[in-house]
């Protein structure tokens, strides 16, 4: 864990200082009533993982949702802020008790989480038709935007269709017909293989090879022997982290490197760098790359490394998206959060002038975004073009 | 698919199935002998692995590294004998279940203290990273035989110990009747810290040579343990031939399951077993 | 044999009374706990009738409790409304027959290889719902529908409000555990408490031991399944963890804590766990450690739980039984 998430004060604090400083407040007589928002302070529960495999990814949004608050004058729509952390872990079974602690026990206005997909599944469940509003930054699984919609649930990440279905078209595009598939076998990577199918095999694509591998394990030797005996075009895979970086190595090792051109999506996202030249000329489809030479960009990963001493990644930016996001909807309603439909019509409505670039948000309240084409050169996630162009999310199963 | 698919398959198989056996060999000799079910077990693969993943970080190599994890994990293993499991030797299986599970909590939770929550890996040292040109883009790493080969070393080892050696015979003798050996006069509390130790030695080093081919995470010490005991069910408990006949059975039908049937593969081998067991519910073989 | 003192019942009253008049004046965040909380005693009394009165330690009694919820989730869930009356027979019958299955295979043998065997067919569950292509995978299920509680046309109760279900799992939770004091008083139970204690005896008085470990192991599966049932309506939500191996320790750890053999240990077990998970985080981000060595320091120290602290309460030598049979 980073330096920064170290200093994360921890729920009890929170609730003890919250309340020393309600107090305060009281004495002075100076506490602002809403209509129904009571209470001065603003308050957004974060849920997000601060142990366990996905502890950076949560560190990371948090702290650039602080520094995009914090560039606002610590207030959200003229109010002050209170945040309220609780560690989801990587555990779904959890979730729904610290969901409830934060709708019911700390009755937060803005709920900001999760990283995982199920444990956002089971929060967008639960936050359906109630007044707190929801923000993933993170979390992919198409049914987020799609069967749990609702106009309370808004999403500044991605999904793991619209990440990984420009990639069918690009590798079409390539020259690569017959590919091989490997990810990890659970809901995420099931996910993105199903979207890359949905545009690679009705554009004339054939899948020689469909290979889930086990969660979290980092062991591609038998699978590697059937790629090498089914010589596919190229490999396309969805795997993140430490294990990506096993993946590359191991997949230059077996002799692969510039045979069989590796696709992904999140492959080379903060892994290039530690891959060494193993990662080279690896191409990946993704909503950002740190390379993008955009203004907001270029600033956002100084702010960043300065307020936390790591570089920029996309979890960031996407932590960075939900602290504007709440800003221009606060801002609308001049802080009300008693007026939900005005506020969560103000947010739909919004664009958000993000590190990736310009954003808007679909009916479903997922981003449309630009997914780019990205090629590691050098160790860096080169922007090599624009895969899909402001490319909107189905939103299958979205009734509201 | 070409037949040298299903023979490189099959090395792939025989290969982790080298390492399970060196992983389920100690298990079911501390199950065998001290009647110790030690749920910690997979947590020594893990501390090895570990163990190697840092001091090959800080000595910059491999072989070096693993040459001071191994008396370190040996360390670790006799403190936790003689500071915890000791105690549970007479009470009675749950509450050695109950301790060793603490014990997996704990070790888990150090390690995500020490060394975080992402995966690692360790490269393979230069000297075998090499790899033999099997066909034209098929190739079999020169690391993985090595594995295999000093499996094959210390199978062969252990089978002299055993089968050879005064100490062999006091450990054959307490597998197949614990009274006896105490009868004897033999110091049961020494043969146990051996044993123990021997087990904690065999899984520690199999987590250490695996590290440049497996990759590091929380939580790997649980997988390996719950497949350790699938070989070591079926081997028969107290049995070394069983866990490598078992070893062998689950690492190639792994494997295949893996690569033939993706969506099954895991259950597959808990079939397996549920299947041996209905043909043989006391295991393949008889103790040692 | 089951000892429930008289301070012992006393106490019950009280904390049945107690629980009864809490929605009165609980914040609806207690409520939910409180009913997660008996959710989890259910489910460790349903092992304690294994492992505290027969004798045999399962590491797999999660199965059971994934199936049943999983059973409701799967052929009840996606419509708006179901039934209780045709879900609950349907999903305790699928937790039974689950339990026959594994009991058939792991009843024949004892000790070490009982544990291992329950542990194996129980992870053979968690990988089937975990790789399965039909049942989400590790996404798990989202239950859209409620229960609907009717006679004839007539509505008895509202399952959808917070405070009705937790009065549903209060009844259920109390049915349970007479019910287990009962066949635990009757003949049957005289049979399983002899064979916790030394089946060899009871074998040679003409008893056939294994079919009274099985139909044990069986009812305990079926409870578990019940437990697991009561999960998913409450929460509506359920994924292959509830099935995992770290569940299954977990809820020996609730039985350890509380007592064994006691029938109402699980209880407190169930509380002081569950306070425990919610109050040590608090504390640090590597809680786990403590909740570890709090494990250890009661398994050496305080082997007969938390309830044996208060001293007299009941006599009994439980651990002698799981001794291996050679």
């Amino acid at each position: 864990m980073s330096k920064f998430g170290k200093n994360e004060m921890t729920r009890r604090d929170f609730v003890k200082t919250a309340s020393t400083a309600l107090a305060v407040t009281a004495v002075s007589g100076i506490v602002p009533t809403f209509a129904i928002g009571g209470t001065a302070k603003v308050k957004v529960g974060v849920l997000l993982p601060f142990t366990g495999t996905y502890a950076m990814l949560g560190t990371h949004i948090l702290a650039a949702m602080k520094l995009r608050i914090a560039q606002n004058g610590d207030k959200l729509g003229g109010r002050e802020v209170e945040f309220i952390v609780i560690d989801s872990e990587a555990d779904v079974s959890k979730s729904t008790q610290h969901t409830n602690k934060l709708i019911k026990k700390e009755a937060v206005d803005f709920l900001v989480g999760p990283v995982h997909s199920g444990i956002g599944m089971n929060m967008a469940r639960m936050v359906k038709g109630k007044k707190v509003i929801m923000i993933v930054p993170n979390a992919g699984a198409n049914q987020i935007t799609g069967e749990f919609c609702a106009p309370n649930i808004f999403r500044t990440s991605f999904s793991s269709w619209q990440t990984a279905y420009p990639a069918g078209d690009a590798m079409l595009k390539a020259g690569h017909k017959k590919v091989a598939l490997m990810y990890f076998n659970y809901a995420f990577g099931k996910q993105t293989a199903a979207a890359f199918k949905e545009s690679f095999i009705p554009g004339g694509g054939e899948i020689v090879a469909d290979m889930p591998t086990p969660f979290p394990k980092g062991e591609f030797q038998s699978y590697f022997t059937k790629v090498a005996a089914l010589k596919p075009d190229a490999v396309f895979t969805f795997y993140s982290g430490g294990v990506a970086i096993k993946f590359m190595k191991d997949y230059a090792a077996a002799g692969f490197q510039g045979k069989i051109p590796l696709w992904g999506t999140f492959l080379t996202e903060g892994t290039s760098h530690k891959a060494g030249s193993a990662s080279e000329g690896i191409l990946t489809t993704l909503h950002y790359s740190s390379e993008l030479e955009n203004a907001t960009n270029v600033k956002f990963k100084k702010d960043f490394k300065g307020a936390t001493g790591d570089e920029a990644d996309v979890f960031a930016i996407q932590g960075f998206d939900t602290g504007s996001l709440m800003i221009q909807g606060m801002d609308a309603v001049k802080g009300d959060t008693g007026a939900t439909e005005a506020l969560t019509k103000a947010m739909n409505s919004s664009k958000i002038d993000s590190p990736r670039g310009m954003f808007s948000f679909s009916k479903a309240n997922h981003p449309i975004q630009d997914i780019y084409l990205r090629e590691v050169k050098g160790g860096l996630n080169k922007v090599v073009g624009v895969a899909a162009k402001a490319l909107e999310d189905p939103a299958i199963g979205c009734k509201a | 698919m070409e037949l040298s698919f299903y023979l490189i398959q099959l090395l792939n198989g025989i290969q982790f199935g080298f390492l399970l056996f060196l992983v389920a060999s100690g298990l079911t000799l501390v199950f065998g002998i001290m009647d110790v079910i030690n749920l910690a077990h997979g947590s020594f693969y893990m501390i090895g692995a570990y163990l190697a993943y840092w001091l090959t970080g800080i000595f910059g190599n491999l072989f070096l590294g693993i040459l001071l994890a191994i008396p370190l994990a040996i360390a670790i293993g006799m403190a936790v004998e003689k500071l915890a499991i000791a105690y549970v030797y007479k009470k009675g299986h749950l509450h050695q279940v109950l301790l060793t599970y603490a014990l997996i909590l704990i070790f888990d939770e150090m390690q995500r203290f020490l060394w975080g929550n992402d995966s690692h890996s360790v490269d393979v040292p230069n000297l075998l990273s090499g790899s033999i040109p099997l066909t034209d883009i098929q190739v079999y790493p020169v690391y993985r035989l090595f594995i295999s080969a000093v499996c094959i070393i210390i199978g062969i080892g252990m089978f002299y110990v055993i089968q050879k050696t005064k100490l062999g015979m006091r450990i054959r003798a307490g597998a197949s009747n614990n009274e006896m050996v105490q009868a004897l006069g033999i110091n049961i509390e020494r043969l146990f810290s051996i044993v123990f130790s021997l087990g904690v030695a065999l899984a520690a080093f199999a987590g250490m040579i695996a590290v440049p081919v497996d990759s590091l995470y929380p939580g790997m010490g649980d997988n390996i343990l719950i497949i350790s005991l699938v070989v070591v069910v079926i081997g028969g408990i107290g049995s070394i031939k069983g866990a490598f006949v078992g070893a062998m059975i689950i690492g190639v039908s792994s494997i295949f399951g893996k690569t033939l049937l993706p969506d099954m593969a895991s259950v597959i081998v808990y079939a397996m077993m549920a299947a041996i067991l209905i043909w043989r519910p006391k295991g393949l073989f008889q103790a040692i | 044999m089951l000892k429930i003192t008289k301070p012992v019942w006393v106490f019950l009253f009280f904390a049945l009374g107690l629980t009864l008049a809490f929605p009165l004046f609980g914040e609806p965040f207690y409520i939910e706990l409180l009913t997660n909380i008996m959710i989890i005693a259910i489910f460790a009394m349903s092992l304690d009738l294994l492992v505290g009165f027969t004798g045999l330690v399962s590491l797999g009694h999660a199965a059971f409790f994934g199936i049943g919820a999983y059973c409701l989730a799967i052929f009840f869930g996606q419509s708006d409304q179901f039934s209780l009356w045709a879900a609950l027979p349907v999903c305790l019958t699928g937790a039974a027959l689950a339990a026959v299955i594994i009991g058939l295979i792991s009843i024949r043998t004892s000790g070490v290889y009982f544990i291992m065997l329950t542990l194996a067919f129980a992870q053979m569950f968690y990988y089937f719902f975990f790789e399965s292509k039909h049942f989400n995978g590790d996404d798990g299920i989202f239950m859209l529908a409620k229960p609907e509680v009717k006679l004839g046309s007539l509505q008895l109760m509202d399952l959808g409000n917070e405070v009705t279900f937790y009065y549903f799992t209060l009844g259920i939770m109390v049915a349970v555990f007479l019910f287990l004091i009962m066949i635990i008083r009757a003949p049957f139970g005289q049979v399983i408490t002899g064979i916790c204690v030394n089946e060899q005896r009871v074998r040679s008085l003409g008893y056939a031991t294994q079919r009274y470990k099985f139909v044990s192991f069986v009812i305990a599966g079926t409870l578990a399944g019940l437990a697991g049932f009561l999960e998913a309506a409450h929460s509506g939500f359920i994924t292959p963890s509830y099935l995992s191996w770290h569940e299954s320790g977990a809820i020996l750890v609730v039985l350890i804590l509380g007592g064994l053999g006691t029938l109402y240990g699980p209880i407190i077990g169930a509380v002081v766990l569950v306070l425990l998970e919610d109050f040590l985080p608090d504390l640090t981000d590597h809680w786990k450690v403590l909740l570890g060595g709090i494990i250890i320091l009661i398994v050496l120290f305080l082997p007969n739980g938390v309830s044996s602290l208060s001293g007299k309460l009941f006599r009994r030598k439980i651990f002698t039984a799981s001794k291996p049979q050679r």
